[in-house]
């Protein structure tokens, strides 16, 4: 791959590129960190809720 | 199989668990084929020199951002028609990837309108509708965070989205509708004579796949995150009220 001569106009198109992929990077960075937050999350309720659950259960069967 | 099977969240999750690798995949060689060979491998146009380069990701994203909005319509009103949960947080879930395309595309059109037209930025029907847009999915997004019931605020920002498909469907044809301004007509059209010349258009069109297929597997991964916050916000309610 041989570098690309942009002539006078290299900024605006390296410019375009850089800002684009920064944006595109941002939201899938963001996306897939919300997703994981929110996977430990749940995981997490449904564990607390499933010892509520079993702790209901022992005080009734005492 | 009736296809509103899939607006039941578990079936929608097992479905999309197994689309979202392919999909993922598919963005990430898409976009790298058609951006590299957009970038290294065309030559530049007789009258617009390198800037041409430009088009790889104005095109894409400036579609993406119009095509989503409507997307959101169609899946609004299955949220306003059938009360499908799933539908209005697919709706929820585009909103800030539209925002990106439509952020991408007015920051390339910019960059490009600069060295061509002379100026950043010009109050053409095009350019004036795209921003109105761009406000939309902010106020869509905004109305989404203000209310705490999530079927009011699915009901308000399905009845956003109507409204704003006004300025979505502006965006794509106010070139048509009004012969003024400083933006040209389409790049691509079925029309073969209208079309860029083919040295553009297949690296174009891959770049355009990669972009759809990004859109794809970012929004199958954030209606599945939404899922996940409504069983999450269940449960803490179910919590409370134990």
């Amino acid at each position: 791959m041989t570098m690309v001569d942009l002539g006078k106009y290299a900024v605006p198109v390296i410019g375009s590129y850089v800002a684009s992929l920064a944006l595109l990077a941002a939201l899938v960075g963001l996306t897939v960190w919300q997703g994981a937050r929110m996977v430990r999350a749940l995981r997490q309720a449904e564990a607390d809720a499933e010892a509520a659950a079993q702790a209901t259960e022992t005080d009734h069967a005492h | 199989m009736s296809l509103w099977e899939y607006a039941n969240p578990k079936k929608f999750m097992e479905t999309s668990g197994r689309i979202l690798p392919w999909a993922s995949g598919l963005a990430a060689v898409a976009l790298c084929v058609g951006l590299v060979w957009g970038f290294f491998f065309t030559p530049d146009d007789y009258r617009q020199g390198s800037t041409v380069k430009i088009i790889y990701i104005h095109v894409p994203s400036a579609m993406m951002a119009i095509n989503i909005w409507v997307m959101m319509l169609v899946t609004s009103l299955i949220w306003l028609v059938r009360r499908h949960h799933v539908s209005a947080l697919a709706a929820k879930a585009a909103a800030p990837i539209g925002l990106t395309m439509t952020l991408i595309a007015l920051a390339t059109g910019a960059l490009w309108g600069q060295p061509m037209w002379g100026t950043w930025w010009a109050w053409d029907p095009r350019l004036t509708s795209f921003l109105i847009l761009c406000l939309f999915y902010l106020g869509y997004m905004a109305l989404w965070q203000a209310i705490d019931n999530p079927d009011t605020a699915a009901d308000l920002t399905a009845v956003l989205c109507l409204v704003g498909s006004v300025f979505a469907l502006l965006s794509r044809y106010a070139v048509n509708f009004w012969s003024q301004g400083l933006h040209q007509g389409a790049s691509l059209s079925l029309d073969k004579k209208e079309n860029v010349s083919d040295v553009f258009y297949f690296p174009l069109l891959v770049s355009i796949a990669g972009f759809v297929a990004l859109f794809v597997a970012l929004m199958l991964l954030r209606t599945r995150t939404e899922i996940r916050g409504r069983r999450l916000r269940a449960l803490m309610a179910r919590q409370r009220g134990a």
